[in-house]
């Protein structure tokens, strides 16, 4: 990693300080502003300069939340939090309305203060330093295009701000707008836009005069499920082809699953847990996480034995069954017994008993959707799982109806246990 | 006959009846009126005020048509004169209302919302009393023996200025203009800043505007169409206003305002008093169309 850069002033910031540029997968090149590395490095910076389009700026930012807390009155918003985003990471924060997620971003844009806490971009405090002065452009929820300037002025408004020289001004301002495929629309209105048009403006707006940090405030909320989902594609596409770090603030899980590297999530002023998206739906660590992301059956358990390849619960309503180790469980632990309705196989033959954990109920009710079937069934114990079948078996809509029998069983190394 | 066309016969019975009355009323008390003063315009004066008769037996009195008024405002420069000088008191009267009207527009519309309306509701309080009164008001407190004029006076007595006069002047008929008419500029601004979406404003310094720059390049633009309406509702009474220039502004000025007056119940000449009337419309009518064509570059709604 590169050092951070010696300025003398403390306030100020460049917007592009040092850049690292990608030549092929494991080679990078170095180009700072006048620091020891940039010297090393200069005398190729021409030639890496003309690979930028192809592999894109990456610009340094590292991004440290050092016990930041943030309170309104008694309402603790934000509580005591420590992160740090990597440089050129694709970093969420998630959770549902309320939990601080959109404060610690207005405090990294700069719209509000922490009460206590640290907030440092490479090392440098950014809590001196005011909004306009920092190097974090925001993408705002419901974009916030100026209605009174055009497109091309629209995005063109930071490098104003920034007094860059017009001739730079002009051929940054036609790369972003070819980058964003809105080069006809130049001249366009915000209100003459559609939804997936003004939300590539809002992206361009943050984006042209390269920050060292863009932060996007749910910028998918406005969009209709379609054009959401092709504006998912477009922001990687985009990130990894700038190479600007990223900081997204979602209560939508599925958005925060297929965009991010890292994920927080979030309740209550907490992170209570910082993972990758993978790793957070497989692996969640508390009950509240494993409830935000995804769908999850969750029925009371016990501990009744811990061997180091697996622990035995006692669940109510299915009896006793074999779950995967989890660390620091003790025999008597109370929690919960969770696992994931596609993790549950549904079934009437034999391949279902074979399964370690298996058992027979009633298909209570169905939800038919298309790809997959959602199935509620209550178990002969009383409980109740939701199974989730692909409607992968060719001209066959649905396997089951309301009332059938079936078996149903998971492996032994699916389902989780919980702590209280 | 079809439902959809009984249906859009109804709708265009409704139609009529909700336009009707203030069409016919407006009929009868604007156009009607302005072809009578536009006919008024081509007559003779009568003798004792009036019109003179169309046509009489006798050769001797005036009578029928003529363009003797118009040759009469154009012979003189000095009906030019009070109305470029009425132009400019107008011009003045909306900037400086503009220019107090701004910054009390945007602190009301950025007050929490439980004290704007008290604040708008203070703005329009002086409507609750009589328009005479409060121009009154007015000569009493800028009277030579009232303590405002006193102070003024002292004040210019000890750098060595002669007194001044602050009724009966130019100074009065401006103070009495921008106090009437600051209202009408800022209900129109307030109105239009109040809608501004504060987003925009965060999202500029976001991007990189400074306090300045954010109302130059943001609130400023986005407020041109409060701007142009408040001041055609300054602009344009303020022009034909003829009350607080008779109170407040003494014998020796004289705006359009006054001189139209002083035709109809001073020297008794009507004709003239059209000609003068019309001549003050075609102006406003100018103006507004040119105001019109620069304010309706904006795309934006």
């Amino acid at each position: 990693m590169l050092a951070p850069k010696s300025k003398n002033n403390a306030n100020s910031f460049d917007y592009v300080d040092i850049i690292k540029v990608r030549v092929s997968r494991d080679l990078w090149f170095e180009i700072g502003n006048g620091s020891e590395e940039g010297r090393h490095t200069r005398g190729a910076a021409d030639a890496v300069i003309s690979l930028r389009t192809i592999t894109g700026w990456i610009i340094m930012a590292r991004l440290e939340l050092r016990n930041v807390t943030r309170r309104f009155g008694d309402f603790v918003a934000v509580d005591d939090v420590t992160l740090t985003i990597e440089s050129g990471e694709f970093f969420t924060l998630l959770g549902p309305s309320g939990c601080g997620k959109t404060t610690i971003l207005r405090m990294i844009a700069g719209f509000d203060l922490p009460d206590a806490g640290q907030i440092l971009l490479d090392g440098q405090d950014l809590v001196d330093t005011p909004a306009e002065k920092r190097p974090v452009h925001t993408v705002f929820q419901n974009y916030a295009l100026f209605p009174h300037l055009t497109v091309a002025q629209n995005i063109a408004f930071p490098l104003k701000m920034a007094r860059r020289p017009e001739a730079e001004m002009r051929s940054m301002l036609g790369e972003m707008l070819e980058q964003v495929h809105l080069s006809d629309k130049a001249n366009a209105y915000p209100h003459e836009l559609s939804g997936g048009q003004k939300q590539r403006v809002a992206l361009a707006r943050g984006l042209v005069n390269r920050p060292r940090l863009l932060l996007l405030d749910e910028p998918l909320g406005a969009l209709d499920a379609k054009l959401r989902e092709e504006m998912q594609v477009d922001l990687i596409d985009l990130q990894r082809d700038v190479g600007i770090t990223f900081v997204f603030v979602t209560h939508a899980q599925v958005e925060a699953l297929a965009l991010s590297h890292r994920i927080a999530v979030m309740n209550e002023g907490r992170v209570v847990q910082l993972d990758e998206p993978a790793r957070l739906y497989s692996a969640p660590r508390t009950r509240f996480v494993a409830d935000f992301i995804g769908n999850i059956n969750q029925l009371q358990a016990q501990v009744v034995e811990v061997a180091h390849s697996h622990v035995h619960l006692l669940v109510a309503g299915l009896g006793e069954i074999i779950a995967p180790p989890s660390a620091g469980v003790a025999v008597g632990d109370q929690g919960v017994y969770a696992i994931r309705p596609e993790q549950v196989r549904i079934g009437v033959q034999d391949e279902v008993s074979e399964l370690k954990n298996h058992f027979t109920g009633v298909v209570r009710s169905l939800l038919y959707e298309g790809d997959v079937t959602v199935y509620k069934v209550a178990l002969a114990d009383g409980a109740m799982i939701e199974a989730l079948l692909p409607n992968s078996a060719s001209g066959r809509a649905q396997l089951f109806e309301a009332g059938d029998a079936v078996k149903l069983g998971w492996r032994h190394d699916a389902g989780m246990f919980l702590r209280e | 006959m079809s439902d959809e066309r009984k249906l859009s016969r109804a709708v265009r019975i409704t139609k009529w009846l909700v336009s009707g009355p203030p069409f016919v009323y407006l009929l009868l008390f604007f156009v009607a009126p302005s072809i009578i003063m536009v006919l008024a315009s081509f007559r003779y004066p009568g003798e004792f005020g009036g019109l003179a008769p169309l046509a009489t037996g006798d050769p001797a009195t005036l009578q029928g048509l003529t363009l003797e008024t118009y040759q009469f405002f154009f012979s003189d420069v000095i009906y030019g004169y009070v109305f470029f000088k009425s132009f400019l008191v107008a011009l003045a009267t909306t900037l400086i209302c503009l220019l107090l009207a701004y910054p009390l527009s945007l602190l009301i519309a950025r007050s929490p919302k439980k004290s704007r309306d008290l604040m708008v509701l203070l703005v329009i309080l002086p409507f609750a009393s009589n328009f005479l009164i409060r121009v009154y008001a007015w000569m009493i407190i800028l009277g030579p023996q009232a303590a405002f004029s006193q102070a003024v006076n002292g004040l210019l007595a000890a750098l060595g200025v002669a007194p001044v006069h602050l009724l009966f002047s130019p100074f009065a008929v401006l103070v009495g203009m921008v106090y009437v008419h600051l209202p009408f500029m800022v209900l129109p601004l307030y109105t239009n800043l109040e809608k501004h979406d504060p987003a925009l404003l965060d999202a500029a310094q976001d991007l990189g505007a400074n306090a300045w720059q954010r109302f130059w390049r943001v609130t400023f633009p986005l407020s041109l169409p409060g701007i142009f309406s408040g001041s055609a509702l300054v602009f344009i009474p303020v022009l034909g206003m003829f009350a607080i220039p008779d109170i407040l502004g003494g014998t020796g000025d004289m705006l359009i305002g006054n001189l139209i007056k002083e035709q109809f119940l001073g020297t008794r000449d009507w004709p003239f008093g059209s000609t003068l009337s019309i001549m003050l419309t075609i102006a406003v009518l100018l103006i507004v169309w040119v105001a019109a064509r620069l304010g309706g570059r904006r795309h934006y709604a």
